[in-house]
């Protein structure tokens, strides 16, 4: 029996026998083939010349699985590959486990699976061990899937809530909102037509050059007579924070550095880059655009004599053209506090936000 | 961006004129909930002089919704053959028994975004009777008006309508007859001056003499709003203006209106907050009957008691501040809100909550 004879996924695929094995022969590894997945074993064996490693994990239960700018490969490939640089490390393997509805078109697994292996290829990283599940039609939509990814830690690179100091620059690589929106936009119920895309990107690699260029590991592109004199007397490392702000925005961002470092933070409205269909769509909704989730931004948290320098860097990479330095970190007076200065000059505070109801953006 | 500044510099020395002329607080209501989160998001409050104070008003279609109103939803909704229809926001308003969201679990309850998609549900669902839950002031009157002439023309007998809709100018009138009021002037909402026209405010003008103004909803529409009115008090006159000419006219839109009065006629209702205001809301012609739901189930509307503690009405009046009711941040927050001021996104609670007071730390 050859699995080309079935278009859509059966039970039996996710039952350990043949069918299993022509799943991953046909299907899996065609896509995704490096040497140590081909090994198909119990455990991928991994060479890592580094005591200090990254792990995280991240499931995908995106909807619609297919969006503008992206799908629900690409999604679980670039999330997990984010959470592990905006730690400060270099991504070097992912694991793969896909649970699907029985019944799920072959087709459509295919895409996902072509996404999934352009991601990983793009952020040169290999997909080194996985798993699949099958499951009665009606107990998963169609397909959820979790990733998990290790990654190295840059030598030299020490980041966290605790490095934190009042006078320090706050980045972003480019415009906020446009992963949420293109979503909402297209959910059931909702769907509008528009140029929505989302922003779905891994950042391994603008985040690397960004800390092994600040970090005084490697000399530095398009440096500032200030920015290299504070390297070389080693003063402090110019990232010192960075945060990918998915789930509840720039707002929920922003909330958790100011609470974990104890310290406040004071955003402008008008250096927060927004695309202006993505602010129009907000608008329409009645959402705050900082509240709106994004997949391929990171903020940083950078020391003030290294801000232009990082800022300079991200505008030299393909996904940091937009960057923008949004704000400061300030002296907390009463309770650490997110504020924005709004365009006409007014302030208003940024709250976490208290989680709208938005099914499954991620 | 400069010219816009030079503008609101302008409008923000008219405010500061009046304030010094008048010596005492000027108390300026923005009718409209869509004004009153512009307000909150843009830090308006926080650029004009201490002696200028906002008022919010009973501008929220979700807000200004009788308790009694709710509860006949929520009895619907607990019947077999009802598939109620919804706006969004009304779905979290807390009533006997519970809200529409804890209802949803029966899958008889579907949030719409438009009545058209309430009028296809019907189509869908020939089995079940289709209850609308229309509310509204001037500015969705017309769209409900509509599906019910096309479900008339089309004999679409599974299709009704519980009208909740709503007339601002009377609950203005009943604002200023009530003996606590302390409104000056009333920033008059932009949305539905589009609809019945900036001339329908006149009334209040000449009955009251009080300042109104149409403005827009954009930061610098609103500051030069204020800006009119302050110019109005420092000359001592009480005139109708707009500074929303570009899509408000005098007499407004003649079709909607049109529209509105061969299906509705205005009736005596109730509000949360002002109670029963004579000719305030609208309810179907006898000819249109057949779509009402209080006919068609034999309902009569009758006031319904407000959650213990709630100052939602007050605060709809603009006899209260949100942090002024006892409920407000402690047990009634957006995660969980005892009144429909936190729970619609264009509440003003719900805005106070978010963008107002920081929250301090329990």
């Amino acid at each position: 029996m050859k699995t080309t004879k079935n278009d859509r996924i059966l039970l039996a695929h996710g039952g350990g026998g043949q069918l299993t094995d022509e799943l991953i022969r046909h299907h899996i590894l065609p896509k995704l083939k490096n040497d140590t997945l081909a090994e198909l074993g119990d455990s991928a064996k991994l060479n890592v010349a580094s005591k200090s490693l990254c792990f995280t994990t991240d499931s995908y239960v995106v909807k619609p699985l297919f969006f503008n700018g992206g799908d629900i490969g690409k999604l679980s490939v670039c999330g997990t590959i984010n959470d592990l640089a905006v730690a400060g490390s270099k991504p070097v393997a992912l694991a793969l486990s896909l649970i699907i509805e029985e019944g799920f078109e072959f087709k459509l697994l295919d895409k996902i699976l072509s996404s999934i292996s352009q991601a990983a290829k793009q952020n040169s990283v290999n997909i080194v061990t996985g798993d699949i599940k099958t499951v009665e039609a009606g107990a998963a939509d169609k397909i959820f899937i979790n990733t998990a990814g290790i990654g190295v830690k840059l030598a030299g690179v020490d980041l966290g809530f605790e490095k934190i100091a009042t006078g320090d620059k706050i980045i972003i690589n480019g415009t906020i909102g446009d992963h949420g929106l293109t979503i909402i936009s297209q959910r059931e119920g909702i769907k509008f037509q528009s140029q929505l895309q989302s922003d779905c990107a891994g950042l391994a690699g603008l985040t690397c050059e960004l800390l092994k260029n600040t970090s005084g590991v490697n000399p530095v592109r398009n440096k500032t007579p200030e920015a290299s004199v504070s390297r070389l007397t080693g003063i402090s490392n110019g990232v010192k924070f960075m945060r990918d702000p998915t789930r509840g925005g720039l707002a929920a961002t922003l909330n958790e550095i100011s609470k974990g470092s104890g310290l406040s933070i004071e955003i402008r409205e008008a250096d927060v880059p927004v695309s202006p269909v993505v602010q129009a769509a907000a608008n329409m909704l009645g959402f705050d655009v900082l509240t709106i989730a994004n997949e391929g931004k990171f903020v940083a948290i950078v020391s003030p004599e290294s801000a232009d320098d990082c800022l300079n860097i991200c505008k030299n990479h393909p996904l940091g053209k937009e960057a923008s330095i949004i704000g400061e970190v300030v002296q907390t007076h009463d309770a650490p506090t997110v504020e924005l200065i709004t365009k006409i000059g007014g302030k208003r505070i940024v709250q976490m936000p208290y989680g709208r109801e938005l099914p499954r953006i991620c | 961006m400069d010219f816009m500044l030079d503008r609101i510099h302008k409008a923000q020395s008219f405010c500061n004129a009046a304030c010094e002329k008048m010596g005492q607080q000027i108390n300026i209501m923005e009718v409209c909930g869509t004004h009153t989160v512009s307000i909150f998001r843009n830090g308006i409050r926080s650029t004009l002089p201490k002696r200028l104070k906002l008022l919010t008003g009973p501008g929220c279609p979700v807000c200004v919704t009788d308790q009694g109103y709710i509860d006949i939803v929520l009895q619907l909704a607990d019947r077999d053959d009802c598939l109620i229809a919804t706006y969004g926001d009304m779905v979290r308003v807390p009533g006997k028994g519970g809200s529409l969201e804890t209802k949803r679990t029966k899958a008889n309850v579907k949030v719409v975004l438009s009545s058209e998609d309430a009028l296809q549900l019907a189509k869908d669902n020939p089995n079940k009777i289709v209850v609308f839950v229309a509310v509204g002031f001037e500015t969705t009157a017309p769209a409900t008006a509509v599906v019910v002439k096309e479900a008339a023309a089309g004999s679409i007998d599974n299709f009704c309508i519980l009208s909740g809709h709503k007339l601002v100018v009377p609950a203005m009138r009943a604002l200023l007859s009530g003996k606590n009021h302390n409104i000056d002037a009333f920033l008059c909402p932009g949305h539905v001056s589009v609809i019945i026209g900036y001339g329908a405010f006149a009334e209040i003008v000449e009955d009251f003499g009080r300042p109104c103004v149409v403005a827009g909803f954009e930061p610098l529409q609103i500051i030069e709003g204020l800006g009119e009115i302050c110019q109005q008090f420092s000359a001592d006159k009480a005139e109708l203006k707009s500074v929303y000419p570009a899509v408000v006219t005098e007499q407004g839109n003649t079709t909607a209106q049109k529209i509105i009065n061969e299906c509705f006629e205005p009736a005596d209702g109730y509000w949360r907050g002002l109670g029963k205001i004579e000719k305030s809301t609208l309810k179907l012609k006898d000819k249109y009957s057949r779509f009402d739901a209080l006919k068609r189930y034999n309902i009569t509307e009758t006031p319904g008691e407000d959650t213990s503690g709630c100052r939602c009405g007050e605060v709809l009046c603009g006899l209260i501040e949100p942090p002024e009711c006892g409920l407000f941040g402690k047990s009634c927050i957006p995660q969980t809100p005892v009144g429909p001021c936190m729970v619609s996104s264009e509440g003003a609670c719900a805005a106070w909550f978010k963008y107002g007071q920081p929250k301090r730390e329990q």
